[in-house]
């Protein structure tokens, strides 16, 4: 009995040392495990229940995904939690990719590498009902005069001035649950932010959210992509890519799309 | 032998003097371009620094983002000019309520002295967060819920607990022998406290105030947790979309600019005031 | 006529008695000077008569009011009786001036204009007119010991009390400051003072009184009370200090 069970453990890492792809050898943080980076809180329905060992939630299964295309299995995707600045800061990260809707941008892309995109984002504004009684509708004109607010470390800010250009200068919060505070105190009307976390926030925070609009995500103008964030110059980058160009030609990113993230063609296209 | 003759016009404590300042200021030199050379040639062989400079001492991004962190600064002074007076005038109330020795005015003294524990205990950071938001939320219409207002509020009510405690020491270093001056003419206690006690206090802590002061100008900044976009936030920004925390550093240099001036006059007014007193 | 009356006082600080059962006459237009050793009792005393202490015990007349009913007002009290100290306490952020004005301004509600005929003319008679702009620190310790009884002249007080006010002064500058009592003497104002200026109290007294131990222990005036102490401790302070 005893000897089967060392048979079978033998067996078990041979095989995932067998498993594990030529391109992500030695290039991994620690040899054999791939180390995955998420948000402090991480939230829905990127992960959910802010567990993302659950492989549950899209971030959570996309990361999973890949590990498996990059030759690691289940339990050799490791977690770690970092900040913004914990990702960006110069010196040795501690994850091999960190995923928590960083957009794609030139500037950033300086500092640190992306992956090819794995999602793009529609924007949606974010707001209450009283708003839109009050009459406001989704075209730029009446966009324009509203008060805006957005999280002020995510690309909502750029694109907000870029895309609407309010007349009033927006306020800016530390995280999501700042600026739902601020819109039920009424200091502000709408928000700006990807259309899955406005989705969310609009149906579970937000007593009275309502989505007034959405830039669809094929705008040419200001897409807005996610990339997974490694460190500048990393040789895992070639692995990662691969990877994704893999399980998007194949169609499981869509499927995985479908199942996490809410299609809401509902919300009306802002003109 | 023969006495060294000494300079005409200078006595011989004078010459040496002068000969031990020069030896003084040549040492101070000295060592203090060693540290710097230290500085500048060890910092730049560290592994990490060129990194580390991208990072932190970027010129091309210091010249991008300085404008527009300049213009976010003027929020700042601006909030800062109307809290100041402000927290000046609201800490006087409380001081003087503290100092309240009728009966039926004990609640007034009971209030001055929880309000003082109370702001002096809690982090700046929650007052702000707890009044900025939850105030608002109470259902007020704009524009009497904007964030600069409460936000505002938050700051008055935090610093005049200190500020009132500082009023107080300056009210309590003021000799009794003054208080007893003014009523031995047959003065009332309020008249006593108004016209001598008072200016003389508030003149004292000039210098102490000025600390305060120069401490609001810094906290000014966590009105960004609430929405307005100061400098420390709009540095944030473009940390964010630039990937790099050198607008941070030109926020630093900003409030330098205007705090290290403030400050060396502050130790100018101590320094004068200690001097007078001795 | 007598003008002011102790009786019985009793004044303690903690368990310490600092006045002990005195009791004090003062006529009109009198000067008392009060000796003694430090500690005897002759500040808090007078301090006492001005009701900056509350006495514990006994009774203060002044024209017959008593102004020791601790019921009482102190501050009409206090306006008829002037008080000098020993060191001065001059108001140091105002000038001269300001120092004597701002009493009868606040209390009487008198204009700075109104009261300048009459404030210059104190500080004439003092020789002070071209100090009436400057501040506290930029003048002697006699001139500052002048402007102080200025100050207190200008509520135009009743009785004057003094607390050792030459003690603090450099010795040259005693001389300005007793004239200025001399004058006041001259001019019939009743005077309670606290002094170590025997050559003084025995020029100028009505009647001089030796406190021991918060009590009168001899008085009388001062030729009998210099020139023939009855008490073996009086005999012993005055052998000490002439």
């Amino acid at each position: 009995m005893r000897l089967m069970t060392l048979t079978a453990i033998l067996a078990l890492s041979a095989g995932s040392a067998l498993a594990q792809n030529a391109c992500a050898t030695g290039k991994t943080l620690k040899e054999g495990v791939l180390t995955v980076a998420t948000g402090n809180p991480a939230y829905f329905p990127w992960v959910l229940e802010d567990d993302p060992n659950s492989q549950s939630g899209f971030e959570s299964a996309v990361a999973y995904k890949v590990a498996e295309k990059m030759g690691f299995k289940s339990d050799q995707v490791e977690w770690v939690r970092t900040s913004f600045d914990e990702a960006i800061q110069p010196g040795a990260k501690n994850f091999d990719v960190n995923l928590q809707q960083f957009s794609i941008t030139e500037d950033r892309a300086k500092v640190v590498d992306f992956s090819a995109p794995y999602y793009s984002a529609a924007m949606a504004v974010l707001t209450t009902k009283p708003v839109v009684e009050g009459g406001a509708t989704p075209d730029l004109a009446s966009l324009k005069t509203l008060k805006w607010g957005a999280q002020a470390s995510t690309t909502a800010v750029p694109m907000l001035q870029d895309l609407i250009g309010p007349d009033s200068d927006p306020l800016l919060y530390n995280d999501n649950a700042d600026v739902v505070e601020a819109m039920k105190s009424n200091q502000i009307d709408a928000a700006l932010f990807d259309l899955p976390t406005a989705l969310y926030l609009s149906a579970v925070t937000l007593e009275n959210g309502a989505l007034l609009g959405q830039f669809p995500a094929d705008r040419t103008q200001n897409p807005d992509r996610f990339g997974m964030l490694m460190s500048k110059d990393n040789p895992l980058k070639e692995c990662v890519d691969a990877a994704l160009t893999e399980i998007t030609s194949d169609g499981t990113l869509d499927l995985l799309e479908d199942e996490w993230l809410a299609q809401n063609t509902g919300v009306p296209v802002i003109k | 032998m023969t006495l060294p003759t000494p300079a005409p016009g200078k006595t011989r404590r004078e010459i040496h003097e002068a000969r031990a300042r020069q030896r003084g200021i040549v040492i101070a030199s000295l060592s203090t371009l060693c540290v710097v050379a230290a500085v500048v040639l060890l910092v730049p062989l560290a592994p990490g620094w060129e990194a580390v400079q991208k990072s932190f001492f970027n010129g091309e991004i210091f010249l991008r983002t300085f404008p527009k962190l300049l213009q976010a600064f003027l929020l700042d002074v601006a909030i800062f000019a109307w809290c100041a007076p402000l927290i000046a005038v609201w800490a006087l109330v409380i001081a003087l309520c503290r100092d309240v020795r009728n009966p039926a005015l004990y609640p007034l003294r009971l209030f001055a002295v929880l309000y003082t524990d109370i702001f002096r205990g809690v982090p700046v950071v929650l007052v702000v967060y707890l009044i900025g938001f939850g105030v608002p939320g109470l259902g007020l219409p704009r524009p009497w819920n904007s964030p600069y207002i409460w936000g505002s509020l938050a700051l008055i009510l935090t610093y005049s607990a200190y500020v009132a405690e500082i009023y107080r020491s300056g009210i309590e270093s003021i000799h009794a022998s003054q208080r007893a001056a003014a009523l031995s003419l047959g003065m009332s206690k309020s008249d006593a406290m108004r016209f001598v006690i008072l200016p003389q206090a508030l003149r004292r802590v000039v210098p102490a105030n000025m600390n305060m002061f120069i401490a609001l100008q810094k906290d000014v900044a966590l009105l960004s947790f609430i929405g307005p976009v100061e400098v420390l936030r709009q540095a944030g920004v473009f940390k964010s979309l630039l990937a790099n925390f050198t607008p941070y550093v030109v926020a630093a240099i900003i409030f330098l600019c205007v705090t290290i001036p403030a400050t060396r006059y502050a130790d100018y007014l101590i320094a004068k005031q200690n001097r007078a007193r001795s | 006529m007598t003008h002011l009356v102790l009786r019985n006082i009793q004044k303690s600080f903690g368990n310490k008695t600092v006045i002990d059962d005195l009791d004090l006459e003062v006529a009109e237009g009198d000067m008392v000077c009060l000796i003694g050793a430090s500690g005897s009792g002759k500040s808090t005393l007078l301090r006492c008569i001005n009701l900056l202490e509350p006495i514990d015990d006994g009774y203060i007349e002044l024209d017959g009011l008593d102004i020791s009913d601790p019921e009482l007002d102190p501050q009409p009290v206090r306006q008829r009786i002037g008080l000098v100290f020993q060191s001065f306490n001059l108001f140091p952020h105002m000038t001269a001036e300001e120092n004597v004005m701002l009493a009868p301004r606040r209390i009487k509600r008198l204009s700075r204009e109104q009261l300048r005929p009459d404030i210059s003319a104190l500080f004439q008679r003092f020789g002070l007119s071209e100090h009436m702009q400057h501040y506290p620190d930029q003048l002697s310790g006699g001139q500052q010991q002048r402007v102080a009884i200025i100050r207190a002249l200008a509520m135009q007080p009743e009785i004057m009390l003094f607390d050792e006010i030459t003690s603090a002064l450099d010795p040259e500058l005693v001389g300005e400051v007793l004239d200025v009592l001399r004058q006041l003497k001259a001019q019939g104002m009743t005077m309670v003072m606290a002094t170590h200026e025997m050559g003084f109290a025995r020029e100028v007294a009505d009647k001089v009184c030796f406190l021991s131990g918060g009590r009168i222990l001899e008085q009388g005036p001062p030729e009998q009370l210099f020139g023939n102490p009855q008490q073996a401790r009086t005999q012993a302070f005055l052998s000490a200090v002439l």
